[in-house]
């Protein structure tokens, strides 16, 4: 692309005009800085709701709570209709320890879990595809009356269904971004093609077609949008870095942590060049434009 | 000069048609009609001046025939072609073809006199060889200023500095509008000397003035042809001058 072919005596064609050039560089700046964060949350959004849809969709509760002489039977009863359900990888009974872990948060380390008429708890595993939930129910409830199966949908849907809307957000942030970022960048280049439209007129007067003047305007602003936009993407990337990261492997602190990962951090190099490629496009139009009125 | 002198061109040769001819040409800024039924052919090689009463419309003329404005009536061929209505890229690599002299010529102010110079090669894709650009500058007489800024120049130089930008790119056409509006009569004699040499190169000579003493001085040099512009059209002048 002849654009970005090194030529400088034909970029001296048209004089600097001081504060289009500090606007372009300090909105593409602002911009990109701000097109990191929402990226970062689109990304974070995006993996919270795949985390819980995969890995939480794979496991299941069956909860027993039946008067305490039957509880230890159908928990028996339970178990063995789990073991001969296609698409069950494993079931377990917690122990007490582990139940005592679960109820530790709410009462203290010394709860009395054996004497307490807490529900017998089975944890269960899918295999990768499943198994029929509403066909295990009716069996449970044949075999083992207090059974309930929680297949983790009832909360697990919303939660998803909000991160997706949270990673919508963050696209749409982007697209507000990108409008912004069209929108100083035209007003900027009509106001140096503007300040300039005695060098325009001069330039067409030995010959100059409308491309030639028009490249020497878009390469600048496209130049000056990616430098701008590349300083505000660096800055934005040291913030991301410097945030504290909420419990790192957690589903539920996911949605406190702004945190990208590995191959993420790739994704922020697009800002720049994107903010430059929309720079360019919003200069070429304000050109064409602003070139249709000269002689 | 040798890159001017190159030129195999002969006075007066090519076709039959003229490089410029108006066809019943019409022109009004808005109002009532500044110029009508004009049509004149100029032929190839030739010297032609343009004369008239102050507002009559020679700067006009000079626009209409460098496409800076368009006919509002009538048909405009430039190189033997019909330019009424080509489109702006045409219209930039027409001028390309032709150097013009302004009555207020412009420069690009930020850049120094060497470069205003070579610019209509820059914006022709083409490089200026420094051997070229140096001997037109000291051909204009502007050797030592080259570096200068326009604004840091006198009106003589100016216009000479605009004459040497207009023959840049070896046009086959040369414009100049009022060359001597603001120089000494000697300066004058030295423009239209510089001008009366691109003719004997080959190059046809169009020039508005008001001196008629210039035009006398032009006639003892080269057979210098006289349009005379005045009451809304353009005729040959007679034999008076
Ligand atoms: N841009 C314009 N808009 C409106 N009227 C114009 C414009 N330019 C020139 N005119 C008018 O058109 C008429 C002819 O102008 P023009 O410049 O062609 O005259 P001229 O013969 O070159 O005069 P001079 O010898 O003073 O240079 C004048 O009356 C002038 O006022
Ligand atoms: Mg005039």
């Amino acid at each position: 692309m002849r654009l970005f072919r090194p030529s400088g005596v034909a970029d001296r064609v048209v004089p600097p005009t001081g504060f289009t050039a500090r606007l372009t560089l300090g909105a593409s700046a602002a911009m990109a800085f701000l097109a990191v964060f929402a990226l970062a949350l689109s990304l974070s959004a995006g993996r919270v709701a795949s985390t819980w849809s995969d890995a939480l969709a794979r496991t299941a509760t069956v909860r027993i709570s039946a008067p305490s002489g039957q509880v230890e039977a159908q928990a028996v009863a339970a178990l063995a209709v789990l073991d001969t359900t296609p698409g069950v990888a494993s079931a377990r009974r917690l122990g007490a320890d582990e139940q005592r872990a679960l109820l530790e948060p709410w009462f203290g380390p010394d709860l009395p879990i054996e004497s307490l008429p807490v529900p017998v708890l089975i944890e269960v595993v899918a295999t990768a595809d499943g198994f029929d939930s509403g066909g295990l129910s009716a069996r449970l409830a044949g075999e083992a009356p207090g059974a309930v199966l929680d297949d983790h949908a009832a909360w697990r849907a919303p939660l998803v269904a909000a991160a997706g809307r949270m990673r919508l957000l963050g696209f749409g942030c982007l697209l507000l971004i990108s409008l912004t970022v069209a929108a100083m960048v035209a007003l900027a280049a009509q106001a140096a093609l503007a300040a300039n439209a005695r060098v325009i007129a001069t330039l067409r007067l030995v010959g100059a077609e409308d491309a030639f003047i028009a490249r020497a305007f878009v390469r600048r602003f496209t130049l000056r949008g990616l430098a701008g936009a590349g300083a505000g993407t660096l800055a934005a990337a040291v913030v991301l870095a410097m945030l504290p990261s909420a419990g790192a492997g957690s589903t539920e602190a996911a949605w406190l942590s702004l945190s990208i990962g590995g191959a993420q951090w790739a994704l922020l190099l697009l800002v720049p060049p994107a903010t430059a490629a929309v720079a360019y496009g919003a200069t070429r139009l304000a050109a064409r434009r602003a070139l249709t009125e000269a002689t | 000069m040798r890159r001017l002198g190159d030129d195999p061109r002969p006075a007066g040769a090519g076709t039959a048609l003229g490089v410029i001819e108006f066809d019943d040409v019409a022109y009004s800024y808005g109002g009532e009609a500044l110029l009508s039924g004009v049509s004149a052919r100029i032929a190839p090689g030739t010297f032609h001046f343009l004369t008239g009463p102050s507002g009559a419309g020679k700067t006009t003329l000079l626009k209409l025939a460098y496409l800076q404005l368009r006919p509002t009536a009538g048909r405009l061929s430039l190189f033997g072609k019909d330019v009424t209505g080509i489109e702006r890229d045409q219209v930039a690599r027409t001028r390309r073809r032709i150097g013009f002299v302004h009555q207020d010529c412009q420069f690009l102010d930020h850049l120094p006199i060497a470069e205003n110079v070579a610019l209509p090669l820059l914006v022709s894709g083409r490089e200026a060889s420094g051997a070229d650009l140096g001997d037109l500058l000291s051909w204009v007489g502007l050797s030592r200023r080259a570096e200068a800024l326009p604004p840091e120049l006198s009106g003589g130089e100016r216009q000479r500095a605009a004459l040497a930008r207009a023959v840049m790119s070896d046009p086959e056409i040369v414009i100049a509008d009022e060359p001597t509006g603001n120089v000494d009569w000697e300066m004058s004699l030295r423009l239209l000397t510089l001008l009366v040499e691109l003719n004997r190169m080959g190059k046809t000579i169009l020039v508005a003035t008001h001196d008629l003493t210039l035009i006398r001085q032009a006639k003892a040099q080269v057979s210098a042809r006289v349009l005379r512009v005045g009451g809304g059209t353009m005729v040959p002048a007679g034999a008076e001058l």
